[in-house]
């Protein structure tokens, strides 16, 4: 067993609009351990951004509030420390980058600026020194002629170059824990590639673990030991990447699994897809958050809600059906149904 | 599948250079952005061509092209053997009934102060096809083609989820009974569950409809399952055209070797050796001399920087820009 470095216990995260509440996080628990990567995935809404940015207190205060649960860094629960405190945490212990590099590098500054103002908040460098540190990092990350890199503004720096700035920023402190929300969405195919790959080789030098957000199921396979399946701001399945690809327990998994067109999807044959949308979350449920666009649905899923269960050891799931005695049948083509949406 | 190889649409030297503004006011600048630079294709009658590359290739410029909705520097596109480029704007108005357009952002692409209702039928009237009476009833047939509710019609594109609004558009791109629809990155914007869903509706309705595609893409998967031939280009050139076997199988063109070894596997544990590429795709503006590749590509030799490569037939239909294929 390798030791866990950070430990999210039944979170919870409320966004309050008018009198609407709606419950975006409902109690998410995982372990990340030292040296592993784990990936969270599930659609738009799912409630995997705000779990990343509630880790690092970075929810927007004045609409929402992280209502219950634990996030333990050190011995340390993160939701108890004050703002002061927890300035330190972020970057240096925990630091996040974001899907969007255009937007989240500020574009009056110069790069260099941008790195040295994160590296002297947090640690006692002179500014030259700072400097060195920072044409350091842009070496890091694979930023060609950094002494000329350093003084120039984001817009003369391409999708994949900011990034790496990003990253290179996000790194300034030596983090042992990296959060990526989505890190190469925006990007294209080429430079995604050259992205993940810079990811997996600064992890080994620098003894990271990394946080992982996407809906891009291939970027967890290629870089992550664990994954954690959320929907509608729950966690329905969670497991070693292998376990759940080769025995997928949740009805949700599979069809998220199914619908992913692969090299041998027949091109004649329609593909597999999960009818509807994801339910209202402002609204209570009272059943399983899957049972209205789940073909297996019975009765109990209706009225009682599934308990994160684990029919084997470190593979657990939240389904009725799914337990150690009984087992869902997966049928063939169950999510290859016709093209009309319930209304 | 194209049951004929009539061809419907023919675009030749193709070219679109957008003028750059001086960094010096007033200075009359001579540069320009080369977004599309010299395309030829053709697309057959019933058959999906799907069109890929990176960021800044040209891919939308080129659809945009072709239907004219901005006019080239140079070039012939010609549908149904009559040229769009020199018609006069009540010709083209007429002509371009059949060939729509689904845009990438189901968000952005709709009036969210329009009803779904009057933007399924704005097409009819621009038109003036039908009368109001008729149009609200093709409204709602053309709702329940796509797989929506008929009730729909008096709803506001906001009460949609993107699914949805995907769908919206097609229905409007369907209203004029098109014969080819332009799709630029129709499911980019989707969750994966969703996607499939409005592949299988475009499918479906190509099937009963007889339309022809033009597919635009990022996504080689979604092309693969979606197109009979691709095309894929490189800062504004087509480097490489075929059918989807061919170019799978038989890739030539180094740029399209690495595009192609990024494909997810079957199995992801078993991933193949991937290529990856340095650097990025460089400045249209200023595009390197010979092949537009050259910096990048693995295998670059001392003539790719000095020749630009022309087009060679390999196979029936499958042509590369290489100065490596022969």
């Amino acid at each position: 067993m390798s030791e866990s470095i950070l430990n999210v216990k039944n979170l919870q995260v409320e966004f309050k609009s008018g009198s609407i509440i709606t419950r975006a996080v409902n109690g998410v628990s995982f372990a990340l351990n030292k040296n592993e990567n784990i990936g969270i995935v599930g659609e738009s809404g799912s409630g995997k951004s705000v779990t990343a940015t509630s880790i690092l207190r970075l929810i927007p205060s004045s609409s929402a509030k992280i209502t219950g649960g634990e996030i333990i860094l050190n011995g340390r629960d993160l939701l108890k420390l004050s703002n002061r405190e927890m300035r330190k945490v972020r970057g240096n212990e925990i630091s996040m980058i974001f899907q969007d590099p255009s937007t989240s590098l500020n574009p009056v500054f110069t790069v260099g600026n941008q790195l040295i103002e994160t590296i002297r908040a947090h640690k006692k460098l002179t500014k030259k020194e700072a400097k060195q540190r920072a044409i350091e990092l842009l070496e890091l990350v694979g930023i060609p002629a950094p002494e000329k890199r350093i003084n120039m503004y984001p817009h003369e720096f391409s999708g994949g170059m900011r990034q790496r700035v990003m990253i290179a920023i996000a790194l300034a402190c030596d983090p042992k824990i990296l959060i990526a929300d989505e890190p190469t969405t925006a990007l294209d195919v080429t430079v995604q590639a050259q992205i993940l790959n810079l990811m997996k080789d600064l992890q080994e030098k620098l003894d990271m673990s990394i946080i992982m957000i996407t809906h891009d199921l291939g970027v967890v396979w290629e870089m992550c030991d664990q994954i954690l399946v959320m929907y509608a701001g729950r966690v329905v399945e969670s497991a070693k990447v292998e376990d759940l690809y080769h025995n997928p327990l949740h009805p949700y998994t599979w069809g998220l699994l199914e619908s992913q067109i692969t090299e041998s999807q027949d091109s004649h044959a329609p593909l597999a897809s999960i009818p509807g949308s994801p339910p209202d979350l402002s609204y209570e449920i009272k059943g399983c958050p899957f049972v209205d666009r789940c073909p297996y649905a019975q009765d109990i899923c209706h009225n009682e809600a599934p308990k994160l269960i684990e029919p084997t050891e470190g593979h657990a799931v939240a389904c009725h059906f799914q337990t150690e005695t009984e087992k869902l049948e997966r049928r063939e083509n169950a999510y290859i149904n016709g093209d009309t949406i319930r209304s | 599948m194209p049951t004929s190889m009539e061809t419907l649409l023919e675009v030749k030297n193709l070219k679109k250079h957008f003028p750059v503004s001086s960094s010096i006011p007033f200075k009359k600048s001579n540069q320009s952005v080369k977004a599309v630079d010299g395309v030829n294709f053709n697309v057959y009658s019933g058959e999906t061509l799907g069109v890929v590359g990176e960021s800044g290739c040209g891919k939308s410029t080129m659809a945009r092209l072709i239907n004219q909705l901005i006019k080239p520097t140079d070039g012939v596109v010609t549908f149904k053997n009559k040229n769009l480029v020199e018609m006069d704007a009540e010709m083209l108005r007429s002509t371009r009934k059949k060939i729509q357009m689904v845009f990438q952002d189901p968000y952005a692409s709709l009036d969210p102060r329009l009803k779904v209702g009057q933007l399924i039928a704005e097409p009819l009237v621009i038109h003036k096809v039908e009368t109001k009476e008729s149009r609200r009833k093709r409204v709602e047939e053309l709702l329940e083609i796509v797989g929506l509710n008929k009730r729909f019609a008096d709803r506001y594109p906001h009460e949609f989820s993107g699914g949805q609004r995907q769908r919206i558009n097609i229905a409007r791109a369907l209203a004029l009974n098109p014969e080819l629809i332009i799709c630029d990155e129709p499911v980019s914007a989707l969750d994966v569950s969703v996607q499939a869903q409005v592949i299988n509706l475009l499918k479906q309705l190509q099937d009963q409809f007889q339309l022809t595609y033009i597919f635009i893409s990022h996504d080689l998967n979604v092309v693969r399952y979606m197109c009979d031939r691709i095309a894929v280009m490189y800062l504004g050139k087509i480097v490489e055209i075929g059918t989807y076997e061919e170019i799978y199988s038989n890739p030539q063109h180094p740029y399209t070797k690495a595009l192609f070894s990024a494909i997810p596997k079957k199995n992801p544990f078993e991933q193949k050796e991937r290529i990856i590429l340095k650097g990025t795709v460089p400045s249209p503006l200023n595009p390197p001399s010979g092949c537009h590749f050259h910096e990048r590509c693995p295998v670059a030799m001392d003539i790719c920087k000095a020749k630009a490569p022309k087009a060679i037939t390999t196979e029936n239909t499958h042509q590369a820009s290489c100065h490596l294929v022969h």
